[in-house]
């Protein structure tokens, strides 16, 4: 039986993390942290290495260079009971269209170890939290793309994660769409307690009193709260300090 | 322990469940083995005697001698479309979520195997009723005994797919994999003729035959529905079994990574 983590254990904490295809390096060195109840932006470009590193926090990706801990427990050692605490939204949509969406979120709920009364009780809570609450009979195939990331977002939360990691959930979804789900993961961080990390290229996606951590090329950048990383650029927005802190990159490159 | 029973039942239930809905896909399974039952061995009864051996002890028609063989191509059949379902759910993106589920990955996946070998049992015993209302039947305890002979022989060639699928990193080079596993399988067996008929006319092809795991299969299903047992089929199934798995564990293994990313190629 292992001891409760402490308050201020961070939810996750990346340490000196490296990790190359074929000896292309994708993550160079990467560290961070991210804080209980806090919304973290994962911020880059294409190809900045977002995909792998969220490949490497849910262990379909392994590393022997650096170091990642959820909660206090050490990926490597702790196994894949270390993702009992995290919900994921993956870029890719992971629904079966087949299904309906009660059957998607059941199947998840079963996954998790959940009974079946169990299972119901959240299933109506998270799809109501999602404005959803109707759609349980639907085929997902049925849906429209903000609908199902809807879905995706409700099932990440079935398990009552403490951590919530969500890889560019927006792509692909019109403007209104996309400010409504940043709008209800912003207030999922702020009342539920639980920590955000959510990959974008998006800077629109952001908020001020958000924490950032800006990746560039497989190397963390800057990190800091959105607000100060933006008042650090002359012109004191972030889309500004964004294009300074990459655009300086790529020219020492 | 209550994790892992859920978690399996999730798994079986999923994919019950995606059978259910894909109503062609039941169909073509059983149309498959019933037009080689009824219009191939109706036809090839007339021109091909078979032999007593074991387990028959009598002569027997051509259609009940290949009964076993479809009953294997079945669950071949069965464990390859599995197998593609995999290499769909890696495309789609629903592997990830089984495999980021908080329990070790051999097990997830051998849940995934089991929910594959259960449907399978669910086509083969729809198709043995169908071929008893045209007299091809066998003992009753025969019926009753080849149900874990079938789920080990499901796990076997489910687990055979699931490694290919492991190494096959695109939807449309699956088909292509299969033209070189599910044909030479099943023609390269005894499931269509006795194996001394194949050494009579080509030696080689003989013991190819007699060392395809497919043939212990065949044999194996075959023995089991007349409640006989085929220990050295069974050690060759289970042996494969056991091999196929390590493989696939192998080849789903985070070391070896996955396609990571969301757009074609995806972002890395």
């Amino acid at each position: 039986m292992t001891a409760p983590p402490s308050p201020d254990t961070p939810a996750l904490s990346v340490e000196e993390l490296s990790f190359a295809y074929k000896g292309r390096l994708a993550l160079d060195c990467v560290s961070f942290e991210i804080r209980r109840g806090r919304f973290t932006a994962l911020l880059g470009p294409n190809g900045a290495g977002k995909s792998t590193l969220f490949g490497l926090l849910t262990r379909l990706l392994t590393t022997d260079r650096g170091r990642i801990a959820i909660l206090g427990a050490d990926l490597k050692t702790a196994g894949p009971k270390a993702l009992a605490p995290l919900g994921i939204v993956f870029q890719q949509p992971t629904l079966d269209l087949d299904l309906t969406v009660g059957q998607n979120l059941r199947y998840f709920a079963r996954l998790r170890g959940l009974t079946r009364s169990e299972a119901d009780r959240r299933i109506a809570r998270e799809l109501a939290r999602m404005d959803m609450g109707d759609r349980v009979p639907e085929k997902v195939r049925a849906l429209n793309g903000g609908h199902r990331r809807r879905v995706e977002i409700a099932r990440a939360l079935l398990s009552d994660p403490a951590l919530l990691l969500l890889d560019e959930p927006t792509v692909g979804l019109d403007v209104p769409t996309r400010k409504s789900i940043v709008g209800h993961v912003h207030e999922l961080a702020s009342e539920s307690g639980i920590a955000v990390l959510w990959a974008t290229h998006l800077i629109d996606e952001i908020r001020a009193e958000d924490d950032l951590v800006v990746l560039h090329r497989g190397r963390v950048v800057a990190s800091g709260v959105a607000a100060e990383l933006a008042g650090a650029a002359s012109s004191g927005d972030l889309e500004a300090a964004f294009s300074v802190l990459t655009g300086a990159r790529d020219e020492a490159a | 322990m209550h994790a892992y029973a859920a978690a399996f039942a999730a798994v079986v239930w999923r994919e019950v469940l995606r059978f259910v809905h894909q109503r062609e896909r039941f169909l073509s399974a059983l149309v498959r083995p019933l037009i080689w039952l009824l219009v191939f061995a109706a036809g090839f009864r007339a021109v091909l005697g078979i032999a007593i051996q074991p387990p028959y002890e009598t002569y027997i028609t051509y259609d009940v001698y290949i009964a076993p063989g479809l009953v294997a191509m079945i669950q071949l059949f069965a464990g390859m479309q599995s197998s593609l379902s995999m290499v769909y759910d890696r495309e789609t993106g629903s592997m990830r979520v089984l495999l980021t589920t908080p329990l070790p990955r051999w097990f997830l996946l051998f849940s995934k195997l089991s929910a594959g070998a259960i449907v399978s049992i669910l086509q083969v015993y729809a198709f043995l009723l169908i071929a008893s209302f045209f007299g091809i039947a066998f003992p009753l305890p025969g019926y009753i005994l080849v149900l874990p002979v079938l789920m080990l022989t499901g796990l076997m060639l489910g687990a055979i797919g699931m490694f290919i699928s492991s190494s096959v990193r695109q939807l449309e080079n699956f088909a292509g994999v299969m033209n070189f596993v599910i044909f030479p399988a099943f023609f390269l067996s005894s499931a269509l003729y006795p194996l001394w008929r194949m050494k009579e006319s080509s030696v080689p092809l003989y013991w190819i035959s007699e060392l395809n795991p497919f043939t212990h299969a065949v044999e194996l299903v075959r023995f089991a529905l007349y409640a006989k047992g085929e220990w050295i089929s069974l050690a060759v199934v289970a042996g494969t079994l056991i091999v196929a798995l390590g493989l696939s564990v192998w080849g789903y293994n985070p070391q070896r990574g996955m396609r990571i990313g969301g757009g074609p190629g995806g972002e890395r």
